[in-house]
């Protein structure tokens, strides 16, 4: 049973390398398609991942070391992406900030033209993958020994320094992890930004919404963007695990894998 | 200089009231079950837990009064605090973890070398020994340079070894600072060998405060007498012939006592008071409780015989001239002056 499990799950992912030869692959992935795709995935995951790191991380110390019932409440806002159909988080940010959305008449008030931009991509996959690095870093904060932070106030650090030097630290494998998870979340985003972004080669189209336009017009082409984004994922799931191993004998082990969101 | 604390705060089965007074160069030590208030008034003077209301002041400053408002954070608190497994910082070599405290640009190598730890100044803490791990702690909690010493169970997390070693280190240590210290132990015989005054905490309540010999000579309840490592018989009490108080004892035999009592109460005798013979020995001795020997523990020269709720410690010399054995039926003789009277909690 084992072996048919394993053999299922691997065949896919063995079969996108067997299609077409090595060489080919790379040749395929000099196209203008997937030289633009990887620009636009390249620089929208950039921007997300500074904005999800400097927004997250005081959120998720935030909740962490906070212990009242507004937390339940906070962890499950959250958490709600993580559950949420990617059609439905489309819709929901046409909703909030399209043209005819609830902040549109602010947003175009202020110059700014978020439908089918590079924002929109940004906006996007932050909403999708935020979840999976602030979940993580809840957990990686809480596993810190308590009496860490507590033994810094009393040598004399106030609450920015114990953040800086103890928390921080301590939870650095933690957060690195979330934020491995979150960036391959991040350039796998696929059903919001199609819907809130469009698919235009060269200004919206990432590398997974060029997987399913080529796959109509150049199946190598397809299959070699496809095969990148296995080594992308293979790499990230390895930092991860190497990441969740890398942590101090005070601090418990970190899960990873982000629950349900009425959990934790 | 001296530490006044004076706090009210509930928890969740009782509410803490706890009143002390620690002097300059004094240590006093809190000793009780786990759970009943010694952690939390160490929390409270660092300013780790906001009491319901209550007061801490070290000299002449005010570090919480919650009458007048005031209440500093813990990093503005001049506290030692040496925590229960010493709290070290993993990701800090030795000389950053004693650093950490230090005033900006001190040296701490001095420190360092006081503590013997000169030379594991790179070495990280995993490294180290639970002897070593001690006095790596201390010495990032006297870098600040405290005005109070708080140490929560210093002892507990070394093996039986290093232990000895380090507590006479520790006494002397305390001694050379001169600082008001709060030492926190569930161990009587750690108290009675670090602190100056022992304050028997139960409930969130000091039941007792004395030195460890008035604790050991004057119990004021049966808690406090177990703690101190006593016997306890319980019995009834009742005035007997000669000023004396009798206690039939639950057993069904009967105890005298020079205290005077009435009613239910415990009889707490020390180890060292009670002698084991074969048959009732024809001496001052006014107690005599027979009973099958439940079990023989030989410590050294010396062995403890438990005799039902009894145990006596005797030299083992009598143990090999008298062949005690389990099973053996002997009689327990001790004083009625050693027999100490207490109210039952």
């Amino acid at each position: 049973m084992t072996s048919v499990a394993l053999a299922f799950l691997a065949l896919p992912v063995v079969a996108i390398f067997a299609q077409v030869p090595p060489g080919e692959l790379v040749s395929a992935l000099g196209s203008d398609a997937a030289k633009d795709a990887l620009i636009v995935t390249a620089k929208t995951n950039l921007v997300s991942m500074i904005l999800i790191l400097a927004f997250g991380t005081p959120a998720a110390y935030w909740i962490a070391t906070r212990n009242t019932r507004l937390r339940d409440v906070v962890v499950t806002v959250v958490e709600l992406p993580l559950v949420l159909p990617p059609a439905v988080a489309g819709i929901g940010l046409l909703a909030a900030f399209g043209r005819l959305g609830l902040l549109g008449g602010t947003i175009e008030a202020l110059g700014i033209d978020i439908a089918f931009t590079q924002t929109a991509v940004v906006l996007a996959v932050t909403f999708v993958a935020s979840p999976f690095y602030v979940r993580t870093a809840v957990a990686a904060f809480e596993s810190v020994d308590p009496a860490l932070p507590a033994a810094a106030r009393t040598l004399g650090a106030g609450p920015g320094r114990v953040f800086a030097r103890v928390a921080l630290p301590l939870a650095a494998g933690g957060l690195g992890a979330g934020a491995a998870l979150a960036f391959a979340r991040g350039v796998g985003e696929f059903g919001a930004t199609i819907m809130f972004a469009g698919s235009l080669q060269g200004r919206t189209q990432t590398l997974s919404l060029a997987v399913y336009e080529q796959f109509d017009l150049d199946f190598d082409v397809a299959l070699a963007i496809s095969a990148l984004l296995v080594l992308v994922s293979g790499a990230v799931l390895l930092s991860v695990k190497l990441l969740t191993r890398w942590r101090f004998a005070s601090t418990s082990p970190i899960p990873f894998a982000p629950t349900t969101p009425t959990s934790g | 200089m001296a530490l006044r604390i004076d706090f009210t705060h509930s928890l969740r089965a009782y509410d803490a009231h706890v009143g002390l007074t620690v002097d300059s160069g004094e240590t006093l030590a809190l000793v009780g079950p786990s759970g009943a208030g010694k952690s939390t008034t160490l929390r409270v003077v660092a300013g780790l837990l906001r009491p319901d209301s209550g007061l801490v002041e070290v000299d002449d400053q005010t570090w919480l009064d919650t009458t007048r408002g005031i209440d500093l954070a813990p990093e503005r608190r001049r506290v030692g605090y040496l925590f229960q497994e010493y709290a070290l910082f993993p990701h800090l070599d030795v000389s950053s973890n004693v650093r950490f405290g230090a005033p900006r640009g001190s040296s701490v190598s001095e420190l360092l070398d006081r503590f013997r730890i000169g030379a594991l100044g790179r070495a990280r803490v995993r490294e180290l020994s639970g002897g070593e791990r001690q006095r790596v702690a201390l010495a990032r909690a006297l870098a600040r340079r405290p005005a109070t010493l708080l140490l929560d169970e210093p002892l507990s997390a070394l093996d039986a070894h290093t232990r000895m070693e380090v507590r006479s280190e520790l006494h002397e240590l305390l001694r050379e600072l001169g600082l008001p210290t709060v030492l926190v132990t569930h161990d009587f015989e750690d108290a009675a060998a670090l602190a100056d005054r022992i304050g028997v905490i139960v409930d969130g309540q000091v039941v007792q405060e004395g030195s460890a010999g008035e604790l050991v000579g004057r119990p004021r309840n049966a808690f406090v007498a177990s703690l101190t490592g006593a016997s306890l018989l319980r019995g009834i009490a009742r005035a007997g012939r000669d000023g004396l108080t009798e206690i039939v004892l639950d057993t069904g035999a009967s105890a005298w006592s020079t205290d005077e009592a009435e009613g239910r109460v415990g009889v707490a005798v020390h180890a060292w008071e009670v002698s084991i013979a074969r048959e009732a020995p024809d001496d001052s001795a006014l107690n005599h409780l027979r009973g099958a020997i439940a079990s023989v523990t030989p410590l050294g020269n010396r062995a403890r015989i438990r005799v039902g709720e009894l145990v006596a410690e005797v030299s083992a010399a009598s143990v090999e001239r008298l062949e005690l054995r389990e099973g053996d039926v002997v009689v327990a003789s001790f004083k009625a002056t050693a027999a100490r009277l207490v109210p039952l909690a």
